[in-house]
């Protein structure tokens, strides 16, 4: 029993890293008042550079160096994931167009150019077939050699690869620097009230274009250890499925709050797998459990706007394009 | 020196908001937006693929049009389109950001597919459709309204609140095929009452879509005197404009949302209907197939005008089947047309930018009064 349950939370564990790493960028993107409907998209170029990055770096005969193994699809997700932030921030702050329709514009794109390059990248450039890139997987994949030694809570806590420390390093100094730093704290008043911000002095434009630039490389970051950790190098067909759209589901879930997100991150991918872990589930009411994660969010946004707490509100200019002259 | 430089500092770039621009320009702008980005296109298209990007477009013209069959799959497609957009448009008049037409659209489908299984063979057909079409317009608007109700009252969210609701009617969905599949294990419901054709939406002078067509095009004009000539409709501009507008002139804001959101459900139920009982003749998570998603373009893209419309939901279909045939002709992904989408749509929603506004360089400002300094 308790090693079924090992294997669940390690499981959910491994579920929810691509969601906190999504959800770590969307808040700081939302922190400014940018609504990203994107992310799914950006989480799909994330994915697919590093897969690009490192594809080329193995096909191109040299010895392969572990170090540049990891490095270059990371540096290659995080500056893909960027440029698609920087096509939204461009779009939506100097060109001043409507949120939702430039987010759900840039996931039509970066779905397409993910699902088209991993099918046809080895076609275009190589012999054909299907990529893998099973040597990159294994750096990624690689843990702490002496994790399995330690018993249950070594299996449970230290077998997973870097970059699922990496994403709760991230939560944690996300959180650190929106909530006690003078940067965190200019950040929050843009998204808030970007006039109010402006008359003080803070240079609005530059905190959205770099909120929103670095939140989406970090939301980046979760298709590259979808495909790199958790598939272990190679792409499937719109297999990374709708876990942007969870992601974005976890930010309101987390309340805006990085450091909420790091468990809440767990408990939406326990509640991604949940079905397969209760025993005798027919298939139908698998399906109804699969409907889990989206009833919680939605019940969560429910009680937020009736208690109307205010700390737990979104930024209140979330949505809405800034311009000084405006009214 | 520097200090004095400081001074005379003035921006080299000034935006001021224009006036209505007159209607031809802007829809100049666009058309110019819609070249550069075919441009680009094709220089992606070369890049990716060494074509020649003109081939290309003429192998998509003739994959769209090149034959009647594929003409009238087209005009179908685009009528679905058309159906949803519609549909969203009052929502989106009243700056109410519905991105859950998706799912409403399915949970209209649930409902007709629902209909023709348990009673495609029992009931008359003319008991049967208008059951099959009341049932799947009550699913569609209760699938809305849930998100309105809670706006109303209590100021939730709606956007992230009917984004989830999607992924509710999907796995509701998944959930009723394991109990429809046919044959059993295929998790795929596969054509309903194939024999029977039973719930079946009848041909029209032998065409098998013309039907749904015509219902779009009634309701592309019944959507467009609401908004422009009902008191209702001028009752969502005005909330969607300025809700302390609306309050001070007395109109009831909870009231509005509630109402409009119902009609927005309700013609997403009716495309629902349209698409399983007409086209489909089967349900599966996909059967909108993003169609939801693309509706929001489409609707925003002609600003909310129901006959322009109707040209923006024709475009973007004729680019989704055309790069899905010049996908097949060249055996590449499929994806293909998602690439090529998103980059017109980049162009479309910047090219608004310069429609709204009007940008100064001051070059000439500058040096003039540097003249006057010296």
């Amino acid at each position: 029993m308790i090693d079924i349950i090992a294997t669940f939370v390690k499981q959910a564990i491994i579920q929810g890293v691509p969601l906190l790493y999504g959800s770590t960028g969307e808040i700081i993107t939302e922190k400014s008042g940018n609504l990203n409907l994107g992310i799914p998209g950006i989480m799909y170029i994330g994915g697919i550079s590093s897969v690009i990055g490192a594809y080329f770096y193995e096909s191109s005969g040299v010895e392969l160096n572990p170090v540049l193994c990891v490095l270059i699809p990371l540096f290659c997700a995080f500056f893909g994931s960027m440029l698609m932030a920087l096509i939204y921030s461009f779009l939506t702050i100097t060109l001043r167009a409507n949120q939702n329709v430039t987010g759900l514009a840039l996931t039509t794109f970066g779905v397409g150019v993910g699902n088209f390059f991993g099918g046809s990248l080895s076609s275009l450039f190589g012999e054909g077939g299907s990529i893998s890139l099973i040597r990159t997987g294994e750096c990624f994949k690689a843990t702490l050699p002496f994790a399995d030694k330690l018993g249950l809570f070594g299996k449970t806590f230290l077998s997973f690869g870097f970059l699922a420390y990496l994403s709760i390093i991230i939560a944690l100094v996300a959180s650190w620097v929106l909530n006690h730093t003078r940067v965190g704290l200019n950040l929050r008043a843009v998204g808030e009230n970007p006039a109010t911000a402006d008359a003080a002095g803070i240079n609005v434009t530059r905190y959205k274009y770099l909120a929103t630039c670095i939140g989406g490389g970090i939301a980046g970051l979760g298709g590259l250890y979808f495909i790199m950790d958790y598939i272990g190098g190679a792409w499937t067909n719109g297999g990374f499925g709708d876990r942007g759209w969870l992601a974005i589901a976890l930010v309101i879930f987390a309340l805006w709050k990085p450091k909420h997100s790091i468990l809440g991150s767990i408990l939406f991918g326990g509640l991604y797998i949940v079905y397969l872990y209760i025993p005798g589930l027919s298939r139908s009411s698998q399906e109804i459990f699969k409907m889990l994660p989206y009833v919680v969010t939605i019940v969560v946004l429910v009680i937020m706007s009736i208690r109307k707490r205010h700390e737990n509100q979104p930024p209140a200019s979330l949505g809405l394009s800034y311009f000084r002259e405006e009214r | 020196m520097s200090k004095e430089k400081k001074q005379h500092h003035e921006q080299l770039v000034r935006i001021s908001k224009r006036d209505q621009m007159v209607f031809w320009k802007s829809w100049l702008v666009r058309l110019a937006a819609i070249v550069l980005a075919l441009i680009l296109c094709a220089f992606v298209i070369v890049l990716i693929t060494g074509y020649n990007p003109l081939e290309v477009y003429s192998s998509m013209w003739s994959g769209t049009f090149g034959s009647a069959r594929k003409v009238w799959l087209t005009l179908q497609k685009t009528a679905m389109l058309l159906c949803i957009s519609l549909a969203v448009t009052p929502a989106y008049k009243m700056r109410f950001w519905n991105i859950g037409a998706e799912g409403q659209v399915l949970i209209g489908c649930l409902a007709t597919a629902a209909c023709m299984i348990y009673f495609g063979e029992s009931m008359p057909p003319a008991l049967l459709f208008p059951v099959m079409f009341l049932a799947s317009v009550a699913a569609g608007a209760i699938w809305a309204m849930i998100p309105a109700v809670f706006r109303a009252k209590w100021g939730t969210n709606e956007t992230l609140f009917t984004l989830m609701m999607n992924y509710v009617a999907m796995q509701l969905v998944s959930y009723f095929i394991t109990f429809w599949e046919n044959p059993a294990g295929s998790n795929s419901v596969g054509i309903i009452n194939s024999m029977s054709k039973g719930g079946w939406l009848p041909e029209l002078f032998g065409q098998k879509y013309l039907l749904n067509i015509l219902i779009v095009a009634v309701l592309t004009v019944l959507m467009f005197i609401y908004l422009k000539y009902s008191k209702q409709g001028y009752e969502l501009t005005v909330v969607g404009e300025s809700e302390n507008t609306a309050r001070y002139i007395g109109i009831n804001i909870k009231k509005v949302i509630i109402r409009t959101l119902l009609i927005s459900g309700a013609i997403c139920g009716i495309a629902g209907f349209m698409l399983v009982a007409g086209t489909d003749h089967t349900i599966s998570t996909n059967t909108v197939g993003g169609m939801g998603f693309t509706a929001i373009m489409v609707s925003w893209l002609a600003k909310f005008n129901p006959i322009v419309m109707t040209l923006a939901s024709f475009l973007l279909t004729f680019l989704s089947r055309g790069a899905g045939e010049i996908a097949t002709a060249l055996r590449l992904n499929q994806s293909v047309s998602d690439i090529l989408t998103g980059i017109i749509l980049f162009f479309i929603i910047g090219c608004e930018f310069f429609i709204n506004y009007k940008v100064t360089f001051h070059f000439r400002a500058r040096s003039h009064k540097k003249e006057v300094r010296e």
